[in-house]
């Protein structure tokens, strides 16, 4: 197996406070985990590291030839709900690595939309503006996008927040095509039923990783109770931490 | 028979050529204002319009109304207003609107105490107020210019400016280009309003920029049908502003007229207009 992704002793937050405090270990090549844990756990903090959008406090990650082959869904997607393009352009944007600011959208292109759309079975949703999606035919755009993307890594923040069980089991499918093509994928998600049926290896964080191996060794009673007592409140004014000065 | 009754108040040549640089400016400034508009900046026009004026009042002491000072300077106090406020909302915890609103004030301020210190007062009110009939074949030049560069670099930065504007988050994860499209964007609002500046003054330059932007959001759906009514509408308020209104208030008429157009809209646009909203006929079948 090789890294993909390694995280030495990192620390990520905000201002100086921690979100995520000594993380270590590795993220391998076809790696299908899920990230757990509490809301304010550091999840999100993790995953913002993780595809470099905010550099650590402390520690390296080591995002090796990564670069930009990865593919985000943020939780709260910063989408401009109100701006009027349709789910067409909204799907076409995955092909911005293969296509840029000038590449010309060809049949090929055309027809890779096209699957993509009905891979998430949006067919039939070209053209109607993104304003007027519910939030389960909102996601299944999002993901036809993550499909055009063809990353090798595919990072997924609470993807199935307020999503209905059919939109769930579809995008579940994806979830799993991914993995059978040997792409890396890591998501957070609070539904512990379906990170034990679909997802082989679990980190489970509560600001400091509580357990990182497979899931049935990590989502124990007790890991999860630790877990739930770990999440300590932010302190405005917490000493310097001294696990780095020594 | 109908060209040319259309064309009836436009024998005198002044007019024609105010009528030729309100077009240009149109085309340059509309779709600009659609973007503005949608990125929730419609006011950021207003703004820029008078941080421009210490670059406009810096050229005039330098070399008297010469067209090319003037629109330097404003070109440079705008970019320099622009980049400022856009590195600070960058950089710190201030938003956008924030920084900006500090920096055009000190550039608004600074703009008058050039004038005020140097200039008559009549040359404040030319400053202010432009002259859309003063147009002369270099200035009808320079705005058509600016309208050519403006479309063509809009044309350059649409993919990724639409994506930073539909999911800013997306496009810092595939692409570092966001803050040069962001940059050259403001560019293009500081270059259109230079533009506006020599036919409606510092004070209403931005009005065809705004008003058949928020206008043509009553009549188009989809982003490309909105910048072309844009386009259209403001055009049309060239033409009725200078074929309805004497010369010396032509300036304010175009505006006028937008405005006027604007009211339509909002009343019967097709998009949401407020008689479709009162009398939504009945519900569909899906």
């Amino acid at each position: 197996m090789t890294a993909l992704v390694a995280f030495k002793d990192v620390t990520l937050g905000y201002d100086r406070h921690p979100a995520v405090h000594h993380l270590s270990g590795t993220v391998n090549a076809g790696d299908l985990l899920a990230v757990v844990g509490p809301n304010g756990a550091g999840k999100s903090t993790l995953f913002k590291g993780l595809v470099g959008l905010i550099p650590p406090l402390a520690g390296t990650i080591d995002r090796g030839a990564l670069g930009r082959a990865v593919a985000y869904l943020p939780q709260v997607a910063e989408i401009d709900r109100g701006f009027p393009i349709g789910v067409y352009d909204l799907v076409a944007m995955g092909l911005w690595r293969r296509a840029g600011a000038f590449g010309g959208i060809g049949r090929k292109a055309r027809d890779a939309i096209e699957g993509a759309l009905a891979a998430v079975g949006l067919t039939g949703f070209e053209g109607r503006p993104i304003g007027t999606l519910s939030v389960g035919q909102m996601q299944r755009a999002l993901f036809a996008r993550l499909l055009l993307q063809d990353a090798r890594m595919i990072v997924l923040d609470e993807p199935f927040n307020a999503v209905d069980d059919v939109t769930v089991t579809d995008l579940v499918a994806l979830v799993r095509r991914w993995h059978g093509e040997g792409r890396t994928v890591v998501a957070a998600l609070h539904d512990l039923g379906l990170v034990r049926a679909t997802f082989p290896a679990t980190l489970l964080l509560a600001r400091e990783p509580v357990a990182w191996g497979a899931t049935a060794d990590v989502l124990t009673a007790d890991n999860l109770l630790r877990a739930r007592r770990m999440c300590e409140a932010f302190d405005e004014s917490a000493p310097a931490c001294r696990a780095d000065a020594a | 028979m109908v060209a040319h009754a259309l064309l009836a108040p436009f024998r005198d040549e002044t007019l024609r050529r105010a009528l030729v640089s309100v077009a240009a400016l149109a085309v340059g400034a509309g779709p600009v204002g659609v973007f503005l508009m949608l990125r929730r900046m419609a006011l950021m026009g207003d703004i820029m319009a008078h941080a421009i004026m210490p670059g406009v009042a810096i050229g005039f002491l330098v070399a008297g109304f010469d067209t090319v000072a003037m629109t330097l300077g404003g070109l440079v106090a705008g970019v320099v207003v622009a980049v400022l406020a856009g590195l600070v909302a960058r950089g710190t915890q201030l938003k956008e609107d924030a920084s900006l609103a500090a920096f055009f004030l000190m550039s608004l301020a600074l703009g008058v105490v050039i004038l005020a210190g140097e200039g008559r007062s009549d040359d404040i009110v030319h400053v202010l107020f432009g002259d859309v009939t003063a147009i002369d074949g270099g200035r009808l030049v320079l705005i058509a210019g600016v309208a050519t560069v403006s479309l063509a670099a809009l044309a350059a930065i649409w993919r990724p400016l639409v994506i930073e504007c539909v999911d800013p988050q997306f496009l810092r994860a595939v692409s570092g280009t966001g803050g040069a499209v962001h940059v050259a964007f403001l560019a293009l609002v500081v270059l259109n309003l230079v533009a506006a500046f020599q036919a409606l003054g510092t004070l209403l330059a931005v009005g065809l920029m705004t008003l058949p932007a928020v206008a043509a959001r009553f009549w188009a759906r989809d982003l490309t049908a909105m910048v072309a009514v844009a386009v259209g509408i403001g055009i049309l308020s060239g033409y009725i502003g200078l074929a309805a209104a004497p010369a010396a208030s032509a300036g304010p008429a175009i505006v006028l007229a937008a405005g006027a157009i604007y009211v339509v809209s909002l009343l019967f646009g097709r998009v949401g207009g407020m008689l479709w909203r009162a009398f939504p006929g009945r519900h569909l079948e899906a």
